[in-house]
């Protein structure tokens, strides 16, 4: 082990991880870890946050201080591609032209924002919110900009919206579905959601699309909906979701389908090569069949699962997803998958903005999402990982201690 | 510039000067301070910055909130009444000269 070398692909979280966890795996041959990004590995969750407010700095960002990848012995490429694959000569080749021959690659490679395919969506002042320069460019413009226009309400159009409202900025959510954040939240959630950006001001056009974004002089100046309206803007962020970076694997020949396929190790169909993150199709018992997940969670987690299995400790992945979004005063804390539930109950009181909904699926728990409600989230996440035996009663119940029947069963 | 010790379950020291203003939780990261792994950045997500305060201290710390103390029940080693999450520990002057000791595992 001592002489083989691992490639990471993609130097976010799930990458960083990786190189860190093989050392603490005590992997002592060479790690490189590649990036196409200019700066240090870094955290994306606060761009959209405590970062894009101006209440945190870069220092606060980055994941470890340039020393740490010497002391760690991990070869850092940042500002770099990875533009092939070479699976017979186990070798990389990078945009500049040179090779890493590699024994393991770890794809790591993340996702990229969606653009938004309309007339007009070429104008200055249409912008993306995914890495640290499109955040960098934002937080400059929110300083400038009296309306904004932003298209999609998942988490990172409504943290944005959040922000930019506590900036004084005139805030307009436009959404495709009846649902802000509807792909990954319950409806009672969804509700409450939008009822707080409302009450912060913002205005919200559910099921309306953009179909047309105007401009004079090249810069944006308003978007059209597809109901007619014409909204003003001088900045829109385009937050509709992201595209998987699977195309590398699709290079060489590996399985893609929403993102790469991996197996319950996390292991394409070359055992040499994993896919991890954001990028990575994999099985879980927490869905009905295959996901793709993208959260510090599941990129954190599945790089240690990966590390551990290179340095001779394989074992199927099998966390609990967990994920968080902040916007203004209210923490958004999710336990588990709830999509494709069938049934739901809340505890607690959204009227005092602080409630759980906890969601089932035949009658069995798949997932609980908790605002301003910690202790809730907590139990859910110790619950699924185990066999979670709760009825929506129960969890209706706020007499019936949670706490307590989560470590009976723990 | 307050002074912090983090002690390492095998009894070693690290001495770093943190300014004020920063959290324990960072300090250690910049430093390059081993066992503190702090995953969601200081989101109070992950407990996996957790230390124990050296217990004259206690007195000289924020007290914890709601979310920090639902979060210390997930930590990975023992919770004791002098556990903390360090991404909370944001750094005062009062606070020079803070000892915490680094639990054996945080994952």
């Amino acid at each position: 082990m001592g002489d083989s070398v691992v490639a990471i692909v993609g130097a976010g979280q799930a990458g960083f991880q990786t190189a860190s966890s093989l050392r603490q795996e005590g992997f002592a041959g060479r790690v490189f870890l590649i990036g196409d990004e200019p700066a240090l590995p870094y955290q994306r969750p606060p761009l959209s946050k405590s970062y894009l407010a101006g209440d945190s700095g870069l220092d606060e960002l980055w994941l470890r201080p340039r020393s740490f990848y010497e002391k760690e012995r991990i070869e850092l490429v940042i500002g770099e591609t990875v533009t092939r694959i070479d699976r017979q000569g186990r070798r990389l080749r990078l945009g500049s032209g040179s090779e890493i021959a590699c024994d393991h690659v770890v794809l790591a490679t993340g996702a990229r924002f969606r653009p938004l395919a309309v007339p007009g969506a070429e104008l200055d002042g249409v912008l993306p919110l995914r890495t640290l320069a499109d955040a960098d460019i934002l937080r400059r413009r929110l300083g400038e900009v009296r309306e904004v226009v932003v298209v999609g309400a998942g988490f990172i159009g409504l943290e944005f919206a959040a922000v930019a409202r506590a900036a004084g900025v005139g805030v307009h959510i436009v959404e495709v579905t009846q649902h802000p954040m509807g792909r990954v939240v319950s409806a009672p959630t969804s509700r409450f959601f939008t009822g707080a950006h409302v009450g912060w001001g913002s205005t919200i056009s559910l099921g309306a699309a953009v179909v047309r974004i105007d401009g004079g002089g090249g810069r944006v100046e308003a978007v059209e909906l597809d109901d007619g309206r014409v909204v003003p803007a001088d900045l829109v962020l385009v937050c509709i979701g992201v595209l998987p970076n699977a195309e590398l694997a699709g290079d060489a020949g590996l399985a893609i389908g929403n993102g790469i396929v991996v197996d319950e190790y996390l292991a394409t169909a070359a055992a040499a090569i994993s896919a991890i993150g954001d990028c990575a199709n994999f099985p879980t018992r927490f869905a009905e069949g295959r996901v793709r997940l993208e959260s510090v969670q599941n990129g954190v987690d599945q790089a240690r699962s990966v590390a551990a299995r290179i340095a001779g400790k394989p074992a199927p992945y099998d966390k609990v997803p967990w994920f968080w979004s902040d916007q203004a005063e209210l923490k958004l804390q999710i336990a588990g998958i709830t999509a494709g539930h069938d049934g739901s109950v809340v505890r607690g009181d959204p009227e005092a903005g602080s409630f759980s909904v906890f969601c089932f699926r035949q009658d069995r728990l798949i997932g609980v999402e908790s605002v301003n409600r910690p202790a809730d989230h907590i139990v859910a996440r110790r619950l699924l990982a185990g066999e979670p035996r709760l009825a929506p009663e129960q969890a209706a119940d706020e007499s019936f201690d949670l706490r307590a029947h989560a470590a009976r069963k723990a | 510039m307050p002074s912090i010790t983090y002690v390492h379950p095998d009894g070693a020291r690290d001495v770093i000067e943190v300014p004020v203003g920063t959290s324990v939780m960072r300090g250690a990261i910049l430093n390059n301070v081993d066992g503190i792994v702090a995953e969601c950045g200081g989101e109070m997500m992950c407990a996996t910055c957790h230390v124990y305060v050296d217990e004259p201290y206690l007195a000289r710390i924020p007290p914890q909130s709601d979310d920090e103390k639902a979060m210390l029940e997930f930590t990975a080693s023992e919770r004791k009444p002098t556990s903390r999450l360090s991404c909370q520990l944001v750094v005062t002057p009062e606070m020079d000269g803070l000892v915490v000791y680094l639990p054996e595992t945080q994952v």
